[in-house]
């Protein structure tokens, strides 16, 4: 399974950053090999509107599974769900142990976004 | 590192003067070393009292601008047919009317137009006598985004983090937008200003419920309570009915005209009752930091 | 003859300078009033009209056929609004990111983009006496004002009984306030004479500048000690002030509970009269 992690810093020792569409990185991260790598969301935190929208194709670009990240708005979810992205919200802290929690079917499935579109 | 935003849904409630007085009185304190930070950049005034020395000043691109290059460009006119904004008389664009769409540049039989990236404004690095503060300036026609907020946001806390820092009190962005919810997004704790008139209200209720849908601590402030008692009554009703601290009460008070006149916040200008609610709605604001 | 109410920040009294004139101005003949302020509508507040007409308006957005559609990408590689995505070879269109710019229409090589539309909110209508009373009011999560005010705009033109027409527009220097003011014959900036009044005035008198209307200012909540704020800066500028409409803690009570000044205090007509004067100059 492949997951992505929006991430304030490159690397497994930071934490989830609350936003999806404005993280600044995200970690995709292999668990059937516990590899990761890094792709920056530089361009997307730069845009005027839509970071969300952008973010959304972005990850969806790299054939991911799963995403672990704080806050999910409406359109990143309409893209990823049908897509077959299973999405995890309301997460903070490590990067590493919510990958452990999320092996370990830990973590909840959020079934609709958990915050309104903020358009912009 | 805590983070305090003091927002207000209208214009004109007195925000960015009680900003001030925070500003003034978080510096005093004890307990923390503060830096500040002015999100709400359609009308940003807060420097007129902190009275900055800019320190570094960066560009701020947003958006993107169509150029026509005059030496390709052979006037066949495709542009301005295309142009859903009007934006293009005499093969020359407006820097208003244009939304950087692409769609001249795209169509363009000779590849005239490049689109820019658009310089929307600056962003500065300060030092006042308070601390040191973040903020920016747009150009005109130029709107605050979540991008310029989360921008200076994310400076801030670099900032503090080289400043040792403990506290960012940011005086945040107008209405229940995009740049407002980049203003209060996983701050501790969210200070409402209101005022008790028929606006006032409705608008306390719109920013308040997205306070709430982010999970964010708020509580209120009234400005100017005593012009309208019944009024000030139903906003002490619903932050009741909401479990929402009414912090305080400021009464009507022509010293904040006077205190911005003399570019001092409230509590350096006066002693009077507003200044000392101001204090005490501070103290109080200081026990939630501490606390939370 | 259409005379913008306009302020670089919100607050300072637009629409109770706007309201008030016009109050002042059906004494004598018809006028139509446009709140333009379409995401903050707060004139009907004061006039509480019965609405004789509600109209439904509607903006461009882009609908994709998904039997044409053979997921090339072209179209989300031009949106410069982040507003399409493509998913498993279809398009997901997020229409209230839309700018209506008609780029994916024009560069789908199988033709499976049609026009469709979205309602962006209401125009409504009141007669109040010699008032003619038009807003908007953007439907709620919408983002793009400039269309709704357009047709706010479009619908006042329709008076044929009135000569005058007073915008109220929204605050600010951005797109919005661009739509309500780019027409208008002339501007009147409503500021405070504050620190903050005059740095957000400075903004606005860009903006109209800019757009090439002529102007001037008024200052609203005057007082002796203060007005020099804004009366150096206007000097300074050339620009000429209007009127000055005094400070006072009965205005504000007036103001708070949703009703006229110039009703409640006649006495306040006098301080409204340069400004009708100048306009009633302007519509001859």
């Amino acid at each position: 399974m492949k997951i992505a992690v929006s991430s304030s810093a490159p690397n497994l020792e930071s934490s989830v950053d609350l936003r999806f569409g404005r993280a600044k990185y995200f970690i995709i991260y292999d668990t059937n090999d516990n590899t990761f790598y890094v792709i920056d969301n530089i361009q997307n935190l730069e845009a005027a509107q839509g970071a969300g929208v952008q973010a959304a194709q972005h990850v969806l670009n790299e054939n991911i599974d799963a995403l672990i990240t704080g806050h999910c708005g409406p359109k990143a979810f309409k893209i990823l769900s049908p897509a077959g992205v299973k999405i995890f919200t309301g997460l903070d802290g490590a990067i590493k142990e919510n990958i452990e929690k999320f092996k370990n079917n830990k973590l909840k499935e959020a079934l609709k976004a958990d915050v309104e579109s903020h358009w912009v | 590192m805590k983070e305090l935003v003091i927002i207000s849904g209208k214009g004109g409630t007195g925000k960015t003067s009680i900003v001030s007085s925070f500003a003034m009185l978080a510096s005093d304190s004890e307990l923390f070393n503060p830096i500040f930070v002015d999100c709400d950049v359609d009308a940003a005034d807060l420097h007129l009292i902190l009275e900055p020395e800019v320190l570094e000043k960066n560009d701020f691109y947003s958006g993107k601008l169509a150029i026509i290059n005059k030496e390709k460009c052979i006037k066949c006119n495709k542009c301005k047919e295309l142009c859903k904004f009007d934006a293009i008389e005499n093969n020359l664009i407006s820097k208003i009317k244009c939304e950087g769409c692409a769609v001249c540049a795209e169509f363009c039989p000779q590849k005239a137009i490049t689109l820019n990236e658009k310089l929307a404004g600056e962003w500065y690095i300060s030092q006042t006598r308070f601390g040191k503060f973040i903020h920016a300036k747009l150009g005109i026609a130029e709107e605050n985004s979540g991008k310029l907020v989360t921008k200076i946001r994310n400076q801030a806390r670099l900032t503090a983090q080289a400043e040792n820092s403990n506290l960012i009190i940011s005086d945040g962005s107008p209405g229940i937008g995009c740049p407002v919810i980049a203003s209060i997004s996983g701050v501790n704790a969210v200070l409402i200003i209101t005022e008790p008139t028929v606006s006032g209200l409705h608008d306390l209720q719109r920013v308040y419920k997205l306070t709430r849908h982010f999970k964010i601590n708020s509580y209120v402030c009234i400005n100017k309570f005593d012009i309208n008692l019944e009024i000030s009554k139903q906003i002490k009703d619903f932050c009741t009915q909401n479990n929402t601290k009414l912090l305080g009460k400021i009464p009507y008070d022509k010293d904040f005209t006077s205190a911005q006149v003399s570019k001092k916040s409230i509590t350096e200008h006066s002693n009077n009752n507003s200044s000392k609610e101001l204090k005490k709605l501070w103290n109080d604001l200081e026990i939630i930091l501490k606390g939370d | 003859m259409k005379i913008a109410i306009a302020s670089g920040k919100g607050g300072t009294g637009k629409s109770t300078i706007a309201l008030n004139l016009a109050y002042i101005l059906t004494q004598e003949d018809n006028i139509t009033l446009l709140d333009c302020d379409v995401e903050e509508p707060n004139c009907y507040l004061f006039l509480k009209p019965e609405f004789a007409d509600n109209k439904k308006v509607y903006r461009n957005i882009p609908e994709f056929s998904n039997e044409k559609c053979t997921g090339c990408g072209k179209c989300v590689q031009l949106c410069q609004f982040n507003c399409l995505a493509l998913v498993k070879n279809k398009i997901i269109c997020f229409p209230e990111l839309c700018h209506d710019c008609g780029g994916c229409k024009l560069i789908c090589p199988t033709n499976a983009v049609t026009e469709s539309k979205q309602e962006v909110g209401a125009v409504e209508y009141a007669q109040i006496n010699n008032l003619n009373f038009v807003h908007g009011k953007l439907r709620i999560s919408e983002a793009m004002s400039p269309p709704l005010i357009k047709e706010v705009k479009n619908y006042a033109n329709n008076f044929k009984n009135a000569k005058l027409q007073i915008i109220d527009c929204p605050p600010g220097t951005s797109c919005p306030v661009i739509a309500a003011t780019e027409d208008a014959d002339y501007a009147l900036m409503v500021t405070e004479p504050t620190p903050f009044g005059l740095n957000d005035l400075k903004l606005a008198v860009d903006m109209v500048k800019e757009l090439n209307i002529p102007f001037s200012i008024v200052i609203n909540r005057s007082t002796k000690e203060n007005d020099h704020i804004i009366e150096t800066y206007a000097k300074q500028n050339n620009i000429k002030i209007a009127a000055k409409i005094p400070d006072s803690m009965k205005a504000a009570q007036v103001y708070s509970k949703g009703e006229l000044i110039v009703k409640e205090m006649p006495e306040f007509e006098q301080y409204f009269e340069p400004i009708t004067l100048l306009i009633k100059d302007l519509v001859k």
